[in-house]
């Protein structure tokens, strides 16, 4: 199920829910439905009783992740070094623990050490990763008024303007730290859960990319979402002539692309009340519409509460494989 | 990554470096002896089976040499160590 619990299900249940979580999607946002050989082969995925599922030889992807290593692993670097050597990963990323670019800020020097040595330690491209967070600039945290308390109230045009300003402190901070770690020695910069706080969180990203890339030709910048839709906490703000609220997975690529990321991952989040087959099609119907689209590597974000994964903090092996399974066969994306 | 390449596509280019088949990039026999052979690191790196050879950033010169690409940090290794 969408919460990590074990369900039986019978064959027509299983076929059901994989019908009803495409049409649910495409009756919400207006997309098209998945078409049948797809939901077929979500069915044989999710009908089967193996523990463990995966793509056919030749069809591997490449994973990128956000935020990898773990106290258990010692060091941070140590972390990444085992991230590589143990687990075999394409990539990984170094982060804080207050996975924000507003937090990061303040600790740039003793980052760009752990880069340096981390680049030197390990082959694979090693990124370094935070999140907008937007919300950070908010009172009583940051110096701008607290939308959150504006908005309720109908101080709409306070709201806004909080929010405007906000969205140039954020772009300062994600090109400062950014700059740092690309100094240091970083492949790539992530800025993950964008859109967290809504459409003016988005902009601050897209707006990071765009001078970023002017700076740095050869960064990787990946955008990674929060959301499968942009809510519109501002409402009216625009990148390039775009309205970022309501934005889907196909209008995300769209305006990541032409900021200048390199990497796109979009975001599906998980109804945990539903079984993961539901949620599996519901997301593939949010995401698919993208790849016709994209000029950019897809990295769809499969893991805890996103990408059909279900939302526990152990998240069931059986359902990580499925989902990631169902992911690159029906997408052709090109990782996670 | 840098290059936008899709998947597909940087599939091809990295086969076409290596010199072997896309194929074989999922052989993981294959692929040890290539990355042996070209010095491109392997796993496990600490393994007493391979004491001496290209690894970590010393890895990463060969990769950027072999695929053509730019890789920040050998980029400022270079700088740094006056090479």
């Amino acid at each position: 199920m969408g919460d990590g619990s074990l369900a039986h299900m019978t064959p027509s249940e299983i076929r059901q829910d994989v019908e009803d979580g495409t049409a649910t999607a495409a009756q919400r946002a207006k997309l098209p439905l998945l078409a049948t050989d797809e939901l077929d082969h979500l069915f044989d995925i999710f009908a089967s009783p193996a523990r463990f599922s995966s793509v056919d030889i030749g069809d591997e992807v490449v994973l990128t992740y956000d935020g990898t290593g773990v106290p258990q692993q010692g060091g941070r670097v140590d972390a990444l070094y085992q991230t590589e050597q143990l687990f075999g990963a394409d990539s990984c990323e170094l982060y804080h623990a207050d996975y924000s670019y507003r937090a990061v800020k303040t600790v740039v020097p003793y980052e760009q050490q752990q880069m340096k040595e981390a680049q030197q330690r390990v082959t694979i491209p090693v990124h370094y990763g935070a999140q907008p967070d937007l919300g950070r600039y908010s009172r009583p945290d940051g110096p701008v008024g607290n939308w959150s308390e504006l908005l309720p109230a109908m101080r709409i045009d306070e709201a806004r303007a909080a929010q405007e300003e906000a969205v140039e402190m954020a772009v300062a901070d994600m090109v400062y730290v950014a700059e740092g770690m690309w100094e240091a020695g970083a492949d790539g910069i992530d800025f993950d859960t964008c859109g967290a706080a809504g459409d003016a969180d988005f902009l601050a990203a897209l707006k990071a990319v765009e001078t970023l890339r002017a700076r740095h030709p050869d960064l990787g910048i990946e955008v990674g979402m929060a959301g499968e839709v942009v809510l519109g906490t501002h409402g009216q703000l625009e990148y390039k002539g775009v309205r970022l609220a309501g934005l889907k997975p196909e209008g995300q690529v769209q305006v990541a692309q032409k900021a200048g990321a390199t990497v796109y991952g979009p975001a599906v989040n998980v109804n945990t009340g539903k079984s993961t087959a539901w949620n599996m099609a519901r997301a593939l119907t949010f995401v698919k519409p993208c790849m016709a689209v994209a000029e950019i590597p897809v990295h769809m974000n499969v893991g805890m509460g996103v990408g059909g994964v279900p939302m526990a903090s152990y998240t069931p092996l059986d359902a990580v494989a499925r989902c990631s399974r169902a992911c690159v066969d029906v997408l052709r994306l090109d990782g996670l | 990554m840098t290059r936008r390449m899709r998947l597909k596509e940087a599939k091809q280019y990295v086969a076409g470096k290596l010199g072997c088949t896309t194929r074989d990039l999922s052989d993981p026999v294959a692929m040890e002896q290539i990355r042996l052979e070209k010095g491109l690191g392997t796993l496990p790196f600490t393994s007493s089976v391979h004491p001496d050879d290209a690894g970590m950033i010393e890895a990463k010169f060969n990769i950027a040499e072999l695929l053509d690409i730019p890789i920040n940090c050998v980029e400022r290794f270079k700088k740094h160590a006056r090479l």
